[in-house]
This record gives structure tokens, sequence and C-alpha cells, in this order.
């Protein structure tokens, strides 16, 4: 798993590549809040074009970081969704409770 | 039912081994000439089921865990998950969608992606014995020449 990503005019976006499983949850979550809390965006965007599996401990990490944006006054939007992970937001419910793009 | 084919993993409850063991489901799933999406949802289900064994069945030291892959009559893959850890005091509350015990790294989703990535789900589990996971799933007959 890796994140790369940039803040710009208020909008934090970070790119995911690799795959998202417990394994590597805590250390991406504790990378998200450090970005997060680090630049305080109005905005931030999570775009998953390079993320090639996620299992429900990346649906529990999306929801984490919506919640985090949220109590900032702030928005999560999810983009690059790819096939796999969209099955699995799907099957649990979680895309109707995060803002995704294509 | 017989096996036309099988394999039996036997691995420690690090959670390295989860990206280990749904990759190993997905290679011996080769042999039905999946579609991504057949090989997707499988890995799914095996991540799930192996994750719950790291996470959940040995909170608290490292265990084993036991995968089992079955190639069955008629393009079935019959995929167990067995520990011998804690145990699920009330399995059907446990299977129950948002039911976790696990806080807020987790979402309570596992067993019904489990239930929804493949077509058959058995879950047995005895307080401080452990849980044995049995998923089956039907992969599409794909033309052969
Ligand atoms: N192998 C196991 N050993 C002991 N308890 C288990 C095991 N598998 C599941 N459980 C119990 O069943 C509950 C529900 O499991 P499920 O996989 O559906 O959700 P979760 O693991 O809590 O969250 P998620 O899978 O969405 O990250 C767990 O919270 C745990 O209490
Ligand atoms: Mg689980």
């Amino acid at each position: 798993m890796k994140i790369t990503g940039s803040c710009q005019e208020g909008v934090l976006t970070l790119r995911f590549q690799g795959e998202l499983d417990h394994h590597v949850s805590q250390e991406v979550m504790a990378a998200l809040s450090e970005r997060i809390d680090a630049f305080l965006p109005r905005k931030c965007v999570l775009d998953l074009r390079g993320l090639s599996f996620m299992d429900s401990s990346g649906i529990a990490l999306l929801l984490r970081a919506e919640k985090k944006m949220r109590q900032l006054e702030g928005s999560l939007l999810v983009t690059g969704v790819q096939e796999q992970p969209g099955r699995v937001l799907r099957a649990a419910g979680a895309d109707q409770r995060l803002g995704i793009t294509e | 039912m017989p096996a036309l084919n099988s394999v039996k993993l036997e691995f420690p409850s690090l959670s390295a081994n989860e990206a280990f063991a749904r990759s190993c489901a997905a290679c011996f799933a080769a042999q039905l000439d999946p579609t991504l999406e057949e090989l997707g949802d499988l890995k799914t289900a095996v991540s799930e089921a192996v994750t719950n064994a790291v996470v959940h069945a040995y909170p608290s030291e490292i265990g084993r865990v036991l995968l089992k892959l079955r190639l069955l009559e008629g393009n079935v893959l019959e995929v167990t998950v067995k520990d011998w850890g804690c145990g699920i005091p009330d399995v059907a509350q446990a299977m129950e969608p948002l039911f976790t015990t696990g806080g807020e790294e987790r979402s309570g989703m596992g067993f019904s992606i489990m239930a929804c990535f493949t077509d058959k789900l058995r879950v047995r589990s005895a307080p401080g014995r452990g849980t044995t996971v049995v998923m089956r799933k039907k992969f599409s007959r794909r033309i052969q020449l």
C-alpha cells in the first residue's frame, strides 16, 4: 500500500495504490490522519484508481476518514473506485454513506 | 462430497498472512478459468474469514489458522477457514450485519460480505474451542475447447 498526495487551496488529494486490508489499515489510517491534521483541508479527496483490492477493513477506514472530515466541518470525496472495491462498498451498503464520484 | 483436487495450508495468525491466504485461494481457483469478478469475490471472502481468525480468534496471542481449498464436482470451490481460538458465543448474532465486538477499526460487515460473495456460508463455533467457516462458490462454466 502506498499513499501519495498534495494539498492545494484547501483540497487535500490522496492517491492510494495497492491493496487495503487489515494488515495495513492501521498504518494507512495513521498516515491519513496525520495529513488531514497537518493541512486541515476543507475537502479531502481519496483517489482510489490505484487501489486494486479492499475488504471490510477498508470500509471501516473510509468511514472513519469521512467522520474525521465531518468533525472538522469539511467533507470527504472518494473517486476512481475500481471494480473489486466497488463491489465490496456496494455489498456493505457503504456506497450510500460516502460521497463517491467517477 | 469427494474432492477432485485439494490443498491444505496452515499458518500462524499473523496479519501478513491475510494477503498470502487470499492469493493462494486465487491461484488454486485458476484451474477453474475464473472471470476477474469471480476471482475478486473469492479473494474478498477468503480475506474476511482469515482476517476474523487473525483479529478475533486470537486477540492476544498468535495461534494456528488452517485454510482448506477443495475443488468439487460442477465447478464448485469449497473454502474452509478454521481456527482454535476463543470461539463465538452466539453465531446468529455475530452474522448479523453491523454486529461487531471490534470497535471503530471494524465495520461488522465481514460475514455479510462472505455471504454475498459466495453461494453458501456455514459457520460452526464453540466458545473456547474455535471456529470453522465453510464457504462454497460455484464458478461459471466457460466455453471449453
Ligand atoms: N474466527 C472468529 N473467532 C472469534 N470471533 C469471531 C470470529 N469471526 C467473527 N467473530 C465475531 O463475529 C463478529 C462479526 O464478524 P464480522 O466479520 O461480520 O465483523 P467484524 O470482523 O467485527 O468487522 P469487519 O469484518 O467488517 O471488519 C466479530 O466482531 C467477532 O465478535
Ligand atoms: Mg470481520
